[in-house]
């Protein structure tokens, strides 16, 4: 198991949907587990998808205006 | 290794949000408040006992998605409809939620007196520094050197006047009891500015006086500058000028 | 059990009577004692009375109460009308009932009455009392039509009506049953999916986007069966009048004196008097200047509701105006012509 699949601690569902590219959340997550997915959703946006290593911490639900996160947390860790 | 059991611990709508669709901007920082407005009031128990009072801008589109009774103001014109339901509904929650160019520019006069009288409501400002439903124009608040469609080559004081920076204006005010401002330009300005907005809200149900919470918004279409480069921006260009913080709690001014 | 009472004292019981419990004003003359009277009357039954930083601020705090369901009322002077017309219109588009009272400063104020200043296209109901003992009545009927229609209604008075003591007694009068306004933004509708939104926008909880034409087309419906059904008018001796003399308000009372004066010295003359300026009685005006010989409009004024007259008449019958600008120095309205003389002479001048 690679370290930040150890790390991970929760994970979120992203309406991809919904998203209009904005990127707020890329920076706006701590352990960096966001990144801008190559393909576009039916408005022509790219939007964030999640690599190993979310702490279910909730940054991106808070910062993304469109309301595009649900945020998880595993209990006791993985 | 079989998959523990996650608990969700965000939802993603409040539960006081009718829709998630909204029009505005992408990186525009109005929803964001919009969250921390309707999971507040939730928390509190007042979602039968809370009335928005919402004044003109790009925030108005928002109006149709919240979950409680709302009364519909014209531009500048929210803090007297909403002294006017307070006192009809003294028992209820009464907020505005108005923009700069609808606050500071139109409606400064209705703010200024419903603090200076103390009327129990909760004024919320979301100030981007421009007018940003009628396409990005200065208003009282645009910073010096700031470019907006009127003032491309950036805000000249001596062609434009000044800002003005509304918290300190109400914040001395006797019957202004709460006064803060806060941003949400990264996740912890967000949960600084929930605190802030949960504070006012107390305030109010205290029967305390009038609040007032300023939140800086991203407006990245309004500042020219791309999507991602917004929280920046505030940070720097706006937040500059329109410190964050707490001014007055209590009804006693702060030190800054 | 009547007593003496001014007519802004009389007026402000009335709206209490009325249920009204919230009113908001800017002091203006001759606009002011009524602000007052309700400043006195309106802690006492558990109401609440906000002098205003301006005009403005008066109409948008009666907006606020108003759309939580209470009885809510504003007033001022015309200047003070003025800053009211953005709010007027929207508050017709809110369909929310409101009480205005213009105590005006003379007869300058029935096209601002009628037409109003404000965006796009609306109707306000006008309700013009000749005495304080009509006032304490039309009062009442405003806040009942306001709540009838979901509308704001104007009542037009003046210097006179505002400053003069008659002998009245303030009863609540029962006018008819309302519905219950569940459309009320009180606070109570959170979160059930269904909250109550009062806007003039036209939009919708929980729908994007908005069709201001279908609603702004149901609103003038809504207002063309409103001009069907709540015109009001006083007529006298008008069966076989060769003058018919028009008036509103305090001055019709100079009229109607001189009119019957006039008709006890044989003269064949008829009273007729709107009492609502709008919805404008033209049918029933039309009907009683169809067989007179010249319609006279008294009105203190350069000539406003003779453009009403004008149209309900069509043609009939030539129509004068008998009236003018008549002021005081100081500009509230007290002029000359409100003298019985100076009436019956117009008058008496038409018929030649």
């Amino acid at each position: 198991m690679s370290a930040a699949a150890r790390a991970t601690r929760g994970t979120v569902a992203i309406a991809t949907e919904r998203c209009k590219g904005c990127e707020l959340c890329i920076p706006a997550c701590p352990p960096r587990v966001l990144a801008m997915s190559d393909a576009r959703n039916a408005r022509g946006a790219r939007y964030p998808e999640l690599a190993p290593g979310c702490t279910g911490c909730g940054a991106c639900l808070l910062v993304c205006p469109d309301f595009c996160f649900e945020v998880y947390r595993y209990p006791g860790g993985a | 290794m079989s998959e523990p059991a996650a608990v969700r611990t965000g939802e993603f709508l409040p539960r006081l949000q009718l829709s998630p669709d909204h029009d505005l901007c992408p990186g525009c920082g109005e929803p964001l408040v919009l969250r921390l407005l309707l999971e507040l009031i939730d928390e509190l128990g007042l979602a039968e006992r809370a009335i928005g009072v919402v004044g003109i801008g790009c925030y108005t589109a928002l109006a149709p998605l919240i979950d409680l009774d709302v009364i519909q103001a014209l531009h500048g014109r929210a803090p007297s409809l909403a002294t006017g339901a307070k006192r009809m509904r003294p028992e209820a929650l009464l907020f505005t939620l108005q923009g700069d160019g609808d606050m500071v520019n139109e409606g400064l006069q209705e703010v200024i007196h419903t603090a200076a009288r103390g009327e129990s409501v909760t004024c919320v400002l979301l100030n981007n520094g421009v007018f940003g439903e009628t396409g990005g124009h200065m208003t009282a608040t645009t910073v010096l050197g700031q470019r907006t469609k009127n003032t491309l080559e950036g805000r000249d004081a001596a062609r434009h006047g000044h800002p003005i920076r509304l918290c300190e204006l109400v914040a001395p005010l006797g019957g202004a009891a709460y006064v803060a401002r806060g941003s949400v330009h990264d996740a912890a300005a967000v949960s600084r500015t929930r605190r802030m907005l949960r504070r006012a809200f107390e305030t109010q149900l205290a029967g305390g006086g009038f609040s007032l919470v300023e939140v800086l918004t991203m407006c990245p279409t309004g500042w020219f500058v791309p999507t991602k480069e917004g929280p920046g921006y505030l940070d720097r260009v706006l937040g500059e000028v329109h410190a964050v913080g707490e001014l007055k709690r209590d009804g006693k001014l702060l030190a800054r | 059990m009547r007593r003496l009472a001014l007519g802004s004292e009389a007026i402000a019981e009335a709206a209490i009577a009325a249920g009204c419990r919230f009113f908001a004003g800017y002091p203006m003359t001759p606009f002011t004692e009524l602000l007052e009277s309700f400043a006195a009357k309106l802690p006492a039954v558990g109401g609440a009375c906000i002098n205003a930083e301006s005009e403005l601020e008066a109409i948008g705090m009666a907006w606020g109460a108003a759309a939580t369901g209470a009885r809510a009322a504003t007033g001022s002077t015309g200047q003070g009308l003025a800053l009211m017309q953005e709010s007027l219109p929207e508050l017709v588009r809110a369909e929310l009932p409101l009480v205005v009272f213009n105590l005006a400063r003379g007869q300058g104020d029935y096209f601002q009455a009628t037409r109003g200043g404000g965006h796009g296209d609306y109707r306000i109901p006008v309700l013009a009392p000749i005495d304080v003992t009509e006032a304490v009545t039309l009062t009442q009927l405003a806040f009942h039509l306001a709540d009838l229609w979901r509308n704001p209604v104007l009542v037009l008075g003046d210097y006179l009506l505002a400053h003069t003591a008659e002998a009245v007694e303030v009863r609540a009068l029962e006018l008819g049953a309302l519905p219950a306004k569940s459309w009320a933004a009180d606070g109570s509708g959170g979160g059930r999916r269904r909250p109550r939104h009062v806007s003039s926008l036209g939009t919708t909880p929980g729908a994007k986007g908005i069709d201001p034409e279908r609603a702004w087309r149901a609103l003038a419906a809504k207002h063309e069966r409103m001009a069907a059904s709540e015109a009001r008018f006083e007529e006298e001796s008008t069966e076989d009048a060769e003058l018919l003399v028009v008036a509103f308000g305090s001055l019709a009372r100079f009229a109607r004196h001189a009119v019957r004066e006039l008709r006890r010295e044989g003269v064949r003359v008829g009273f007729f008097r709107p009492i609502t300026l709008w919805p404008f009685p033209s049918a029933a005006l039309a009907a009683a200047a169809a067989r007179v010989r010249r319609v006279a409009v008294l009105e203190q004024n350069a000539g406003q509701m003779i453009d009403d007259v004008r149209l309900a008449v069509l043609g009939a019958a030539p129509v004068a105006g008998i009236g003018g600008i008549s002021t005081d120095p100081s500009g509230f309205g007290i002029g000359s012509l409100l003298d019985p003389e100076q009436v019956r002479g117009r008058i008496a001048g038409a018929l030649a």
